[in-house]
């Protein structure tokens, strides 16, 4: 279900806006705009809509708005045109009190460095957006430290942010911006001021959590590994204006341009490339009906030594060797089913490049892809380390 | 060119001046003359409870006062006993008391003022824009030139004292309120209207407790320029230390003169360490 639908929603920073406007429409860099108006070009016709329940990545270089258009979600910034619908509500055209309660009760923001209040304890700083709507002390002193508990943060509730470490004050950041129940999400750039290890550790609770608690969640991030790792979608920005939009495979395999393309080549795509993305048509045999000559004749054919050993439904069923089958066929056997090796490795389609890597080459044998019992593909080494290698290739990989 | 120089006829600045000053005298002087008697009368009782506390009982409790403020160091406390002691020593208590009385009213009237205003400040460039040279003409502007407002106003005695101190002394309290909370970092801001704070509660839960150490710092500045008026206002008849200066001057007495002086420094020092330390604290 649609949750938040953005509508050409543009937003540029000085005095000459209208001027400023036409010279986006002419397509003019944002460099050029400034000089010739003094206006800066946030944010330039954005468009999409987010789901309930999904996570949507804005990504971008700095630079790019991405902050803007977050801040335009709940009008910390003003859009200078265009249409932001919340449940189908346009939030652009409320009044000043109106977006306060829509502040207060639709949506929270978790921000880069942290945003926590020095002056407050971490339990104050959990209570302040309860405390804001008026909830009485006992009440949000109750659903604070219950945030807290889920965020396991409780035991440092009467200590000040400043004594805690910059993964804690993000989680007391989570854990203020879910305390107050919120259906939206908006977090900007909130694990970029945490270390790697720590940062990953946070999208998985973050992952986690959403398994839990299905927010509608969007994230701004620079990292492209991070956006593919948690985004259900991702709109990649550049200048003010989104790129593309989509699923992080989409994105990989199906670069809009060149621009794309080229901020592709930092990712590591090991992480993000699957089996299916890699696999190649295996050779087989059927075991029911082939003998060893007709293997034979195929490897002979395909320039191979090994074949596929699957049944009639194509169900995985082993390998053969070319050995094998030449001793099959000196001894006269009419099938080959006899000598089929059953020690091929398997993985499912899914299974992300880096966890094939340490099985296939431990394996003599290249890696069978099966789905529920099925043989959808073969992957050989050669091919998967070429996928990593090419990296603006990725749409001819996907067969 | 001299010629033409000379052909332009003298703007007549000050008359005009004088001219506004008198219609404000006559218009408004029926609540200046409320607030020189009752601001007198208030000011005086002040001071005559002030001087009824025996003096050894005030030197304590500012001691005592003085040792908590400076989380339990004995510097201050020790300076302050015979600083006091000294004071006391000297027959000037009950100008102490009259000096303390002026300092506080000053002080307090310009806070009140001033916090608001610099809130308004930091709030609105248009009044950024507009107070600001005012506030340039106030700290510039030699503090006796309010003297003559004052006497025209209130004639003379405490009270126009009091008033020449306020406009001389309230400029540091706006400007550090207005710094203060323009200095608030702006994520902080943002994370405070992120959850639907109101405007009052964005300035009392966020922008003023964050602004608190810098505002602290202008009224500690506010309360040594009141001070620091102690002797200008003694001019127009403001009692207290300032006025034994004043007379020490007048008649060349080189020591009572070093000896009032000497007064009003040690009485600067305790005023400032004590301010000063009421902001250190968490």
């Amino acid at each position: 279900m649609e949750k938040l639908r953005v509508e050409h929603v543009t937003k540029i920073f000085g005095k000459q806006t209208a001027q400023a406007l036409k010279l986006v429409e002419q397509q003019k860099s944002k460099t050029e705009i400034l000089e010739k108006t003094g206006a800066t070009v946030g944010v330039y016709d954005a468009n999409f809509t987010v789901n309930e329940g999904e996570i949507f990545v804005i990504m971008g270089l700095s630079g790019s708005g991405k902050s803007t258009l977050i801040r335009l979600l709940n009008r910390l910034i003003d859009p200078t045109s265009g249409k932001i619908h919340i449940d189908g509500q346009n939030i652009t055209s409320l009044s000043k009190g109106e977006l306060q309660n829509i502040r207060r009760e639709k949506m929270s923001m978790v921000f880069q460095n942290f945003g926590l209040f020095p002056h407050r304890t971490i339990l104050e700083n959990t209570e302040y957006g309860l405390e804001v709507r008026g909830i009485s002390k006992e009440q949000r002193r109750l659903k604070a430290e219950k945030a807290l508990q889920n965020a396991g943060l409780l035991a440092y509730k009467d200590q000040y942010p400043s004594q805690l470490s910059g993964g804690m004050q993000q989680r007391v950041g989570l854990a203020r911006a879910l305390a107050n129940d919120p259906e939206i999400l908006l977090m900007d750039e909130a694990f970029s001021a945490l270390d790697p290890l720590i940062r990953k550790d946070m999208q998985d609770e973050l992952l986690e959590l959403q398994a839990n608690v299905q927010k509608t969640i969007i994230f701004i991030t620079h990292d492209l590994n991070e956006a593919l790792r948690i985004g259900d979608r991702i709109a990649i920005m550049k200048d003010g204006k989104i790129m593309q939009i989509g699923t992080g495979e989409e994105i990989l395999t199906n670069p809009a341009n060149d621009y794309i393309r080229t901020f592709l080549e930092d990712v590591d795509r090991s992480k993000v490339l699957t089996a299916e993305n890699v696999m190649v048509r295996p050779m087989t045999v059927n075991i029911e009906n082939d003998g060893p000559k007709v293997a034979l004749q195929r490897m002979r054919e395909e320039e191979i030594s090994v074949l596929i050993a699957v049944d009639k439904q194509r169900q995985f069923k082993g390998y053969i060797t070319a050995n094998d089958a030449l001793e099959g066929a000196k001894n006269g056997l009419k099938s080959v089913q006899s000598f089929v090796k059953t020690d091929m490795p398997t993985v499912d389609s899914t299974t992300v490049i880096q966890d094939i890597l340490p099985i296939i080459s431990d394996s003599p044998t290249p890696v069978a892809v099966v789905d529920e019992g099925k043989l959808r593909g073969i992957l050989i080494r050669g091919v998967i380390i070429e996928s990593l290698a090419s990296s603006s290739q990725g749409g001819e990989l996907n067969e | 060119m001299n010629n033409f120089l000379n052909n332009i006829p003298k703007l007549e600045v000050a008359d005009t001046v004088e001219n506004t000053m008198d219609w404000l005298t006559k218009t408004f002087s029926g609540l200046f003359k409320v607030m020189q008697t009752g601001g007198k009368s208030v000011m005086e009782s002040v001071t005559a409870l002030l001087t009824a506390v025996p003096p050894i009982v005030f030197i304590l409790v500012v001691a005592i006062l003085a040792f908590f403020a400076t989380r339990r160091k004995f510097g201050l406390p020790v300076f302050s006993i015979f600083g006091l002691l000294f004071i006391y020593n000297q027959g000037l208590w009950e100008q102490l008391m009259n000096t303390f009385t002026l300092v506080l009213f000053s002080s307090i009237i310009a806070i009140v003022l001033g916090v608001p205003i610099g809130i308004l400040m930091s709030k609105n460039n248009v009044a950024e824009n507009s107070i600001k040279p005012i506030l340039d003409f106030m700290q510039t502007m030699p503090g006796f030139v309010y003297l003559i407002p004052a006497v025209a106003f209130f004639g003379i005695g405490v009270v126009p004292g009091v008033f020449a101190s306020v406009i001389f002394a309230l400029p540091p309290t706006v400007r550090f309120t207005s710094l203060g909370i323009r200095q608030v970092p702006k994520e902080l801001v943002e994370a405070a209207d992120s959850f639907g704070s109101t405007g009052a509660q964005k300035l009392f839960k966020v922008e003023l407790p964050l602004a608190k150490s810098t505002i602290m710092a202008g009224i500690n500045q506010t309360v040594l320029l009141s001070l620091s008026m102690v002797v200008i206002a003694s001019m127009i008849g403001a009692p207290g230390l300032g006025r034994e200066v004043l007379s020490a001057l007048q008649r060349a007495q080189v020591g009572n003169g070093f000896v009032a002086g000497l007064s009003l420094v040690i009485f600067a020092i305790i005023v400032d360490r004590l301010t000063q330390s009421l902001n250190q604290k968490k």
